[in-house]
């Protein structure tokens, strides 16, 4: 196999923490609300989804446990946030800090375990296309979580509910004159917020990588916060963007198979390199940012 | 004022003006609601609360040689959350300290590494300001992408962070690594003239202490009482305001990375220089992460922040004798930490609010329109 083949076989699941963490993103910040807590809401559920699986639970239950935990916490900051008109960038780094805290505190005493990972689903007939034939050659959360991508898209699109979580986001004030509910529909977009970057976690944790380290989502949760603004708010780039950055995560491995003398180093902080480099060719363009970013996103709703 | 009746909730309704008893007492009321539910945590987890509260907030005042101790811990914390303090009032959210940090160790240790041999009275001061200079350096990597580029801060400020990790590791485990260290990743141990003089005999306590509280001191004046420090502060209240009186917002997020950068950077270089002795992986335990929750735990003002920075090392230096003695997982501590914060912001919440209770029983007749 080579370098090329290897990338495509890996990308999406390379992807798929990064996808599902900024899909839930993206619907938290098209709401007007900034979760920069999504780290720690994915070690939350990366070490839930673990353990379960570890004690016999099952990937789905695992799934199940990491969803609901994550949300729970994510909750917390809505009441923080919501409640309290809290300033969204300190509380979100408090629930990031408190996630990650209480991801380290469960899983302590699973430090270095394993479990067994789920088998992949093959496409007939296009997984034994030559060279992009390991594309269709994928576990069944790969594949929900592009059916995922297509639903969320399609709300923002075609659908009512797309509608009102956007009016909530850009202009709260008219949202709620019309007769929405702003805090409802926030609340409802951080607990689905909260509840993907649990998923995302739980992939990381027990599909991924299935073994436990404490600070195994290693920025990943930033990187999908990131992921949201250089897709410019839209699924369909943001899908791009995850592909890319699953691209970058094998690329480090692939460079190391192929005997290149880099430093491991290097190729480790190549994710974080590139998110600053692409942060700063989509943020120079203003006009773009202007046109598709959120107008009250961050901003407390008061009536 | 609109309330929603028919509900059995409060609702929060603006203060005419702020409550400075709020402000006062929103820090202590998160501590204790942070205490009360960790205690919480702790009993669940089959520990003896009695022996934590014991050892996590008894122990630490129970001798000077521990207290010595606790201040120590304050230093890099206090140091840092001034810096940052400032940037957060502007609005500039640097949360990348702890890269800053790291690269403050990283520059500073560079003297000793290069020069192990060197001796005289100016190297420990040459390495606080190579470290200065060092994080004030990684900041301004953020500032130019926020101003040049418009890129958020935040975000690539805590990318950096992750990259300087990255570069420390290797730099301990390739050309800095200790070649008589049994392969342990840490650089060779200092020599004496690298070392920040001790303050006071018998304990662990050195003049950069002293020069965080000048450092402190010198951030209230600044935020305080300068012009510079005022135009900050109304950058981040009023962005317009500031705009049409000429204040530009870009020096404003230059400024605020630099100091923060340089304070980090400065801590980065008293640790290593300080208590550490050498260049190892373990240099922050999670200061720059844990001075943001000071800074905002001491209400972003230079004299609450400095009581603040010893209730945080409070925790750190209780944390690690709960850790021997009651078995406390350290992971504890970062629980504690964001649970501290969280409860802060609701706290401070009552500065500019109050709570109004529905007077009356709730009836469908009430419901008036909004």
């Amino acid at each position: 196999m080579n370098a090329i083949e290897f990338i495509l076989a890996g990308m999406l699941a390379a992807a798929t923490p990064f996808l599902l963490a900024a899909l839930g993103e993206l619907v938290v910040e098209r709401a007007g609300v900034l979760n920069l807590g999504v780290e720690g809401l994915m070690a939350l559920g990366a070490v839930l989804a673990f353990i379960v699986v570890y004690q016999g639970g099952g990937h789905f239950l695992g799934f199940v446990a990491a969803g609901l935990g994550s949300a729970a916490l994510s909750l917390i900051f809505a009441f923080v946030t919501l409640g309290f008109r809290a300033n969204q960038v300190a509380a979100g780094l408090a629930i990031g800090i408190l996630g990650q805290g209480l991801s380290a505190l469960f899983g302590k005493s699973y430090e270095s375990l394993t479990v067994k990972a789920l088998p992949r689903l093959a496409v007939p007939g296009l997984s034994d296309l030559p060279v992009v034939g390991g594309l269709f050659v994928q576990d069944i959360v790969v594949w929900i979580s592009l059916v995922a991508t297509l639903a969320i898209w399609a709300m923002f699109a075609y659908s009512k509910l797309g509608l009102v979580l956007r009016a909530v986001g850009e202009n709260p004030k008219a949202a709620h004159a019309i007769g929405y509910s702003v805090i409802t529909v926030r609340v409802l977009a951080i607990a689905f917020g909260g509840a993907m970057a649990g998923f995302a976690g739980a992939y990381a944790a027990v599909i991924y990588t299935p073994l436990w380290a404490d600070g195994m989502i290693a920025g990943r949760g930033w990187i999908a916060i990131a992921l949201v603004v250089f897709g410019t708010w839209l699924t369909g780039r943001i899908f791009l963007g995850a592909c890319l950055f699953g691209a970058v995560s094998l690329m480090g491995l692939a460079a190391q198979a192929t005997g290149l003398d880099v430093p491991s180093q290097l190729l480790s902080s190549l994710p974080y390199l590139v998110t600053i480099i692409v942060l700063g060719i989509i943020s120079a363009d203003r006009r773009l940012l202007k046109l598709n970013g959120v107008a009250s996103l961050g901003e407390p709703f008061e009536r | 004022m609109s309330f929603a009746s028919g509900s059995l909730l409060p609702t929060m309704v603006r203060r005419e003006r702020a409550s400075l008893a709020a402000t006062v007492l929103a820090p202590v009321l998160a501590l204790l609601v942070a205490l009360i539910l960790n205690l919480s945590l702790y009993r669940l987890m089959g520990r003896d609360p009695v022996a934590i509260v014991y050892a996590m907030l008894l122990e630490p005042f129970m001798s000077w040689a521990s207290f010595s101790e606790v201040l120590l811990k304050a230093g890099p914390l206090l140091l840092i959350a001034q810096g940052l303090a400032i940037g957060f009032r502007a609005k500039v959210f640097n949360i990348g300290a702890e890269g800053q940090f790291i690269l403050g160790a990283i520059f500073a240790s560079a003297i000793p590494v290069y020069f192990p041999q060197a001796t005289g009275q100016w190297i420990w001061p040459a390495m606080l300001l190579f470290g200065a200079i060092g994080g004030a350096l990684w900041a301004s990597i953020t500032a130019f992408w926020r101003v040049r580029l418009n890129a958020n801060e935040i975000l690539v400020s805590l990318m950096l962070s992750l990259v300087a990790a990255q570069l420390l590791n290797y730099l301990l485990l390739g050309p800095w690594k200790d070649p008589n260290g049994f392969n342990f990743p840490q650089s060779v141990m200092f020599q004496y003239d690298a070392m920040v003089p001790t303050l006071i005999a018998g304990t662990r306590l050195n003049v950069s202490f002293l020069i965080t509280l000048v450092l402190s001191l010198a951030a209230f004046v600044f935020m305080q009482k300068s012009f510079s420090g005022y135009k900050l502060q109304v950058g981040g209240l009023a962005p317009r305001a500031a705009g049409y009186a000429g204040f530009k917002q870009g020096s404003a997020i230059w400024l605020s990375l630099l100091i923060g950068g340089f304070a980090a950077g400065l801590a980065g270089a008293a640790e290593v220089a300080g208590p550490i002795g050498q260049l190892q992986r373990s240099i922050s335990s999670g200061y720059g992460y844990a001075a943001i929750i000071v800074a905002y735990l001491g209400g972003l003002h230079p004299i609450g922040i400095v009581v603040s920075a010893l209730v945080m090392a409070v925790i750190y230096i209780g944390g690690d004798n709960a850790m021997v003695s009651a078995n406390l997982p350290i992971a504890a501590v970062r629980v504690f930490q964001g649970s501290l914060l969280l409860g802060y912001l609701i706290a401070i919440a009552f500065v500019r609010y109050r709570l109004e209770w529905p007077k009356t029983a709730p009836k469908a007749a009430d419901r008036s329109p909004s």
